[in-house]
């Protein structure tokens, strides 16, 4: 009786709790990005138009040509002829094209380096991102984003995914952004643009921590390892304990 | 061979008192024999101090208390160049948060079967104290990063110094010894959490563990064992910590090992709670990130922080009430005027009590991650309310319980 009455009192209690702590943010919903940091040609793809289109702006500074050649099963030809468009070392890391002073002078501001941006911001936010451009004429880039308002990064992609317009709904007399309408096709068709960013968020993931595919299968031998521990140190402890009572 | 074994163990033991020691604390310490899944906690605690000093004296290596690099040392060195680097850092980074779920597990064993009343006052004193040095290690070891969160949650703790009336302003400027925190600061914090503050643990340690095995351990009916001996002076109901309790401990650190093994190798960042997502940018302190919140084991302290009104401007009130809600468990062996010391033999409304503790402190903790709005701040008052309410009304309704008989020897349910 006693027990009913405390579970009842703390369902109620965390019931009512429940209510404010949970008071969803708001902002604009984050489309999954279903990437797969194991498919290699998926990596590859990405890595190339990683470098081709972001690294002439921005850096990925902890990222080391060599390492990316190793892990995504490149060779140091491949790698240096379709990635290293500096022609910096094979072990050196990716700097951006553009120089710092550049950057300031054109944006305002060094675009930010994106090592562990995969890390900071999320898959799922990089790839509402990268397809959330729409064209805002009052903007100087002409375009402006879903999820990250008045950016300042051109939308670069613009000739293959085409151009698109916000749609807004009334709520409560507010206007509110939903969603997005193409109003002129790209050069890609719809799919393809799509799998592009894909592979491309796939990469960010990837040299947001190289280590991760690794670090998951050794994960499950460490686990199949302790249980295999766990069963003879239970054994252990019965046959000693067998005469406690 | 066994000759000269004993032979060489008659030596040291002249000289050392070797055997003296493993016997006193180890195969003739006796432990009451009906010891439950709570009492795994303190052996994990010793366990995952151990992974922190081995982890970090590998990190320590590579690391660099250097504003200018330690974000590199860490993220790419550290993570991407060294040979298990990234393995050593996460040990490291999970312990952490590993520490404090152990140790509140073992303080709310120590709260629920009565392990800090009479003889055992010394033991929970030096316990609080480790808890508190724990608080500072952690709280400095995660400036040492220098990520957007490392740089802003120290901010937001080192300015609650200079809430103090009158010194505070000087106060919080000699713990940076800068105007700002800078390269000054993040020095003396990698000083302190490697070397005065683990000094200090373990000095803490081994003084919680030579009391608890002075005055022996307690136990989930709260019954003294030292009461019933038998005739060669050996409890009746103990049985010695080594095998029995050694060979049982290895139980429970394989399965701490399993669920530790889980975070570190599929869920290192634990949904941005073991690892905050604003913490893989560097520290610019020119750019302040949307949302502060503390490392999660400091939020119930800061929802407290936060849910007193400032006076005057002033966050004063709010810094009393959160150095207050740690030290009051400096007297909780005073307060609780109970003689009875198992939950088990001690009023039903008691228990409900303590369950109520346990939720208001999970709902402050929850909600110092979050960013306050008006019926969070309520909430949160009502949950300081309480969590006061219910060590400073202590010795009144303790007295007023009504105990079960408690038994004479431990039973084994």
């Amino acid at each position: 009786m006693k027990k009913t009455i405390l579970i009842v009192l703390l369902i109620a209690i965390a019931m009512m709790s429940a209510g404010l702590v949970s008071a969803a943010g708001g902002g604009y919903p984050k489309s999954p990005a279903n990437v797969d940091v194991d498919d290699k040609a998926s990596l590859q793809r990405g890595a190339k138009v990683f470098t081709d289109y972001c690294l002439s702006c921005h850096s990925a500074k902890f990222v080391r040509f060599n390492r990316v050649a190793d892990d995504l099963g490149m060779s140091e030809a491949q790698v240096m002829d379709n990635l290293n468009h500096l022609g910096v070392k094979f072990g050196d890391t990716m700097q951006a094209t553009m120089t710092d002073a550049y950057a300031k002078e054109a944006f305002g501001a060094v675009p930010p380096d994106l090592s562990l941006v995969a890390r900071s911001r999320g898959v799922d936010w990089l790839y509402t991102y990268l397809t959330g451009f729409y064209e805002d004429k009052a903007k100087t880039t002409g375009h402006n984003n879903v999820i990250f308002k008045d950016v300042g990064m051109p939308n670069v992609f613009w000739k293959q995914e085409g151009v698109k317009k916000a749609v807004y709904e009334e709520h409560d007399g507010e206007k509110v952004l939903v969603g997005m309408e193409v109003v002129e096709q790209g050069s890609m068709a719809p799919e393809e643009f799509d799998t592009m960013i894909r592979d491309l968020v796939a990469f960010l993931s990837y040299i947001g921590e190289p280590n991760q595919s690794y670090r998951k299968s050794l994960g499950y031998g460490v686990l199949i390892f302790l249980i295999v521990l766990l069963g003879f140190s239970y054994a252990l402890k019965k046959e000693f304990w067998k005469d406690v009572h | 061979m066994g000759q000269k074994v004993n032979d060489l163990m008659g030596w040291v033991d002249a000289r050392f008192p070797m055997t003296k020691m493993w016997e006193e604390h180890l195969s003739k310490y006796y432990a009451p024999k009906n010891f439950n899944f709570w009492y795994f906690f303190g052996s994990l605690a010793m366990l995952v101090l151990v992974i922190q000093i081995v982890s970090g004296i590998f990190l320590a290596m590579f690391y660099k208390p250097d504003t200018a690099l330690a974000f590199q040392s860490v993220e790419m060195n550290i993570m991407r160049d060294v040979e298990w680097g990234w393995l050593i850092r996460y040990l490291h980074s999970t312990g952490a948060s590993a520490f404090f779920i152990v140790v509140y597990m073992h303080m709310f064993r120590g709260l629920i079967y009565g392990s800090y009343k009479k003889p055992r006052e010394l033991v929970w004193i030096f316990g609080v104290l480790i808890f508190l040095a724990l608080m500072a290690e952690g709280f400095m070891g995660y400036l040492l990063p220098w990520g957007q969160m490392s740089f802003w949650g120290a901010q937001v703790i080192i300015n609650l110094v200079s809430a103090i009336p009158f010194i505070g302003g000087e106060l919080s400027e000699w713990v940076r010894g800068d105007y700002v925190i800078g390269d000054a600061t993040l020095n003396r914090f990698f000083s302190l959490h490697i070397v005065a503050i683990p000094l200090i643990l373990l000095g803490l340690i081994v003084a919680h563990i030579i009391a608890l095995h002075e005055v022996g351990s307690n136990n989930p009916d709260g019954v003294e064992i030292k009461k019933n001996k038998d005739e060669n002076g050996i409890p009746k109901d103990g049985i010695p910590f080594h095998p029995y309790y050694s060979v049982k401990d290895i139980v429970g650190v394989v399965v701490f090992l399993i669920f530790f093994s889980i975070v570190v190798f599929f869920l290192p960042e634990m949904f941005g709670y073991f690892l905050e997502h604003a913490n893989f940018e560097p520290a610019n302190p020119l750019k302040t990130p949307e949302h502060i919140a503390p490392v999660w084991y400091f939020t119930p302290y800061y929802s407290i922080l936060r849910a007193v009104p400032s006076i005057a401007g002033s966050a004063f009130p709010g810094v009393i009430a959160m150095g207050a809600a740690i030290v009051v468990l400096f007297f909780l062996p005073w307060l609780d005027r109970n003689p009875v010391k198992s939950i088990r033999y001690r009023a039903g409304w008691y228990k409900i009590l303590i369950a109520l503790f346990v939720v208001s402190f999970i709902i402050l903790g929850i909600l110092g991650t979050l960013s306050p709005t008006d019926g969070r701040t309520l909430l949160a008052q009502v949950c300081t309310i309480y969590y006061f309410a219910f060590f400073f009304l202590m010795p009144f309704y303790t007295k007023l319980e009504k105990n079960k008989p408690v038994p004479e020897r431990v039973t084994m349910k």
